[in-house]
């Protein structure tokens, strides 16, 4: 890659700028910085895409009584069943009851702040979806940057 | 050595000097090797510690996708460009978050910069856009003001801080790679480094591994990925080969590989290599490798037009992995002849 060529199109990280490999016109290499690239920009909101699809899935079940919020925050925080877990050191299965309508209200309030601490969140707004959905709008926007 | 500026109930802020770079970790080792007072690149650094590489494992899953990696394991190229550079390194990891973080303030009060193994999810200083649950994220810790820890993470232009709580989180990130609170430091280097003992062991790890003679890593685990890749729609669909694709590109591409999978990393390393032993058959070397991370990086744009459906876009998944096909059998012959020059390179010793 020549020093003209490392790309500065901007991707999704705003202004913050990487710094490339690239060689300069007498074949000596230095570090350029970019601003990133399409080819990133668009494997990176592919990858939102995804975050945005299973975001509105939970969305949606919990909407119809299928899931508890808890699904909608762990989703959103990019987790599944699995990764959740070990940040609450508890087995698959449990957590994934956890998800079922209403079960997570009734745990024991220890175990329900274990996974506010998690998500940094008052265990309350663990009971139900966020009001605003915030987050869930910054994804969207990601998703379709490019 | 840091020395130690500034003091007082606040906490230590230890001299250290930020530099950016395209990898973190080496580029991390290369910031404390230099604050330890020797002077190397991050290029060296990632040349020296072996860090090229090339593995896709379908059997491996990350988010439901087979893992493609351009570099060896994390923390692999610290302990090798140390040990081949002649420093001396210590590691620590920790049971407990509360654990980890005094260990850290002890180290900053006697002096001592250390780097840390963190989670890119839980650094708010990243925007949110590119938080994603990566474990192996290094950073360097310098100084400690209060509750704010400072910060020299060597993929930021310039140095940051993080609160006591998030930079917890971050070193006790769990999923695979888990950090544990992992730190590690330069405790003492040697007077004298013999460059071309060092140059050689990374060279010949580097040729070794991309030559095994296995069908999944080196160039054979390139050119396996090209074969699986011309069939990806077929077996799995337009959706899931696109989604397959666009984690290949993300391995390659992503914020730390310097562009092209590494490849222009280790080619500046094979440049800096050839000025320090005169040796103009590495500097070839360098040119051709930096050819292959071009051919990479077109990979990478036809690879994004296509996922995206573009007019421009090739029309299969084919003449891809044809592009991939080609990095391989270039690679092949690359490490081939370098193995036989870094043979040469004893005799002449």
């Amino acid at each position: 890659m020549n020093r003209s060529e490392v790309p500065q199109s901007g991707g999704l990280y705003g202004d913050l700028r990487e710094v490339a490999y690239a060689v300069d016109e007498n074949g000596r290499y230095v570090l350029e910085p970019s601003l990133g690239w399409d080819a990133k920009g668009i494997a990176n909101s592919q990858f939102w895409k995804t975050v945005e699809a299973a975001a509105r899935a939970a969305l949606a079940a919990v909407e119809r009584g299928e899931a508890g919020p808890l699904l909608f925050y762990m989703t959103i925080y990019q987790m599944d069943v699995a990764l959740l877990a070990t940040y609450v050191s508890l087995p698959s299965w449990r957590v994934r009851r956890h998800l079922r309508p209403g079960a997570f209200a009734r745990l024991k309030p220890a175990l329900r702040q274990r996974y506010a601490d998690v998500f940094d969140l008052p265990v309350e707004m663990l009971d139900h979806l966020p009001s605003d959905i915030q987050k869930f709008a910054e994804i969207l926007q990601w998703a379709n940057k490019f | 050595m840091g020395e130690q500026i500034l003091s007082g109930d606040a906490g230590p802020v230890l001299e250290f000097r930020h530099r950016q770079s395209a990898h973190c970790e080496s580029g991390v080792t290369s910031n404390l090797l230099r604050d330890a007072g020797r002077d190397v690149s991050e290029a060296m650094v990632f040349g020296v510690g072996s860090g090229l590489f090339f593995a896709y494992l379908p059997f491996l899953r990350i988010g439901s996708l087979p893992l493609t990696t351009y570099r060896t394991f994390p923390g692999a190229v610290f302990r090798k460009a140390a040990l081949r550079l002649g420093a001396q390194i210590e590691r620590r990891k920790f049971g407990t978050a509360a654990a980890a973080m005094d260990g850290l303030d002890a180290m900053l009060d006697q002096g001592q910069c250390v780097g840390c193994q963190t989670g890119v999810y839980w650094l708010p200083y990243f925007p949110s856009s590119m938080r994603f649950h990566f474990n192996a994220h290094h950073i360097v810790i310098y100084g400690r003001q209060g509750d704010e820890y400072l910060v020299s993470d060597p993929t930021l232009e310039h140095p940051v801080t993080i609160s006591r709580r998030n930079l917890a989180k971050a070193r006790f990130a769990r999923g695979p790679l888990a950090p544990h609170g992992k730190m590690f430091w330069v405790s003492q280097t040697t007077a004298t480094v013999d460059w071309r003992q060092a140059i050689m062991a990374g060279l010949r790890e580097t040729c070794g591994a991309m030559r095994l003679p296995v069908p999944l890593v080196g160039w054979r685990g390139i050119r396996f990925l090209a074969s699986r890749m011309a069939k990806w729609p077929q077996r799995l669909g337009a959706e899931r080969a696109s989604l397959c694709l666009g984690s290949v590109i993300r391995m390659q591409e992503e914020i730390g590989t310097g562009g092209g999978g590494f490849r222009f990393i280790f080619a500046a390393f094979l440049q800096e290599a050839a000025d320090r032993l005169q040796e103009p058959r590495l500097a070839a070397m360098s040119e051709r490798l930096t050819a292959v991370g071009d051919r990479w990086r077109d990979f990478a744009l036809e690879a994004s037009r296509f996922c995206k459906g573009r007019d421009d876009a090739v029309e299969s998944t084919t003449e891809l992995a044809a592009i991939i096909a080609d990095c391989g059998e270039r690679e092949r012959g690359i490490f081939t002849e370098l193995a036989a020059i870094t043979r040469s390179l004893k005799v002449g010793q």
